[in-house]
């Protein structure tokens, strides 16, 4: 695949910057599927690809948002295939629950989790990448492949629904198992796919 | 947290201190944040390390 373009130092430096993100792929892909086992597999995955691709990596660049990029990918493709459900992982929660100390908690992180996972799922990864991730509106929207005014009104309308689910303690219990919810998940995601932009080239 | 610079961002990622003084932020924008973090602060599994020290012979 033309990898003998780079040098061994470059090669070194993916490497390395590779590794330092995986921890931030694992948070992403546990936020967009739910359950951890899935999301170290999609995590091995996009590791796998990210070295292959490793050619089209602009040295310093994000690693971070390129790889999440493929990770995106990668998580589109097996949501098609319905490989994921979005399922929730409770002992996950748990722990994180009994995590942080001398933090007022006036949300239970399960309660959050679960909300999260309601939510369709380009607003879902919106909330993530810039709530969570502490990517900006114009670096998430780039990752997402779309308008950076498509990236603000999905955060809006995700945070708009988590505060309503949270502040009415609202949350379905398991309404991604719920057959209709999730038909309306994988419809959503046609629309998703369907904006790739950047993603498609990864 | 200390892993990267994204080039073009503030490394608003992981900071405690960043999301306490939010303070126009509902309560639960700490609790994604630390969704977040607790996952990016796990001890990586070992099907990683193996995965990365793998990596260098697949070319």
């Amino acid at each position: 695949m033309g990898a003998e373009k780079r040098t061994a130092s470059e090669k070194a430096d993916f490497k390395r910057e590779l590794t330092e993100v995986v921890p931030h792929l694992r948070a992403f892909a546990r936020g967009l599927c739910g359950r951890a086992d899935m999301a170290d597999d999609l995590v091995q995955e996009t590791l796998l690809k990210a070295w292959a691709a490793q050619e089209r990596f602009q040295p310093g660049t994000s690693m971070r948002a390129w790889t999440f990029v493929i990770l995106r990918n990668a998580y589109l493709t097996d949501m098609r295939r319905n490989r994921f459900r979005g399922e929730y992982d409770e002992t996950v929660a748990e722990r994180v629950l009994t995590a942080p100390a001398g933090q007022e908690e006036p949300i239970h992180l399960s309660d959050m989790h679960r909300a999260l996972l309601t939510l369709p799922p380009e607003r879902r990864e919106a909330l993530l990448l810039v709530g969570a991730g502490g990517f900006s509106y114009e670096e998430a929207a780039n990752i997402c492949g779309c308008a950076v005014g498509t990236i603000k009104s999905r955060v809006g309308r995700a945070r708009a629904a988590l505060n309503t689910m949270l502040a009415d303690g609202s949350i379905p219990k398991r309404s991604i198992e719920d057959d209709t919810a999730h038909r309306a998940i994988l419809e959503e995601l046609d629309d998703v796919a369907a904006g790739q932009g950047v993603a498609a080239r990864s | 947290m200390t892993s990267e610079k994204p080039s073009a961002s503030k490394p608003v990622a992981g900071s405690a201190k960043e999301a306490a003084s939010g303070k126009e932020r509902p309560d639960w924008a700490n609790g994604l944040r630390r969704l977040y973090d607790s996952v990016v602060e796990e001890e990586l599994p070992d099907s990683f390390k193996d995965l990365l020290s793998q990596l260098d012979s697949k070319d």
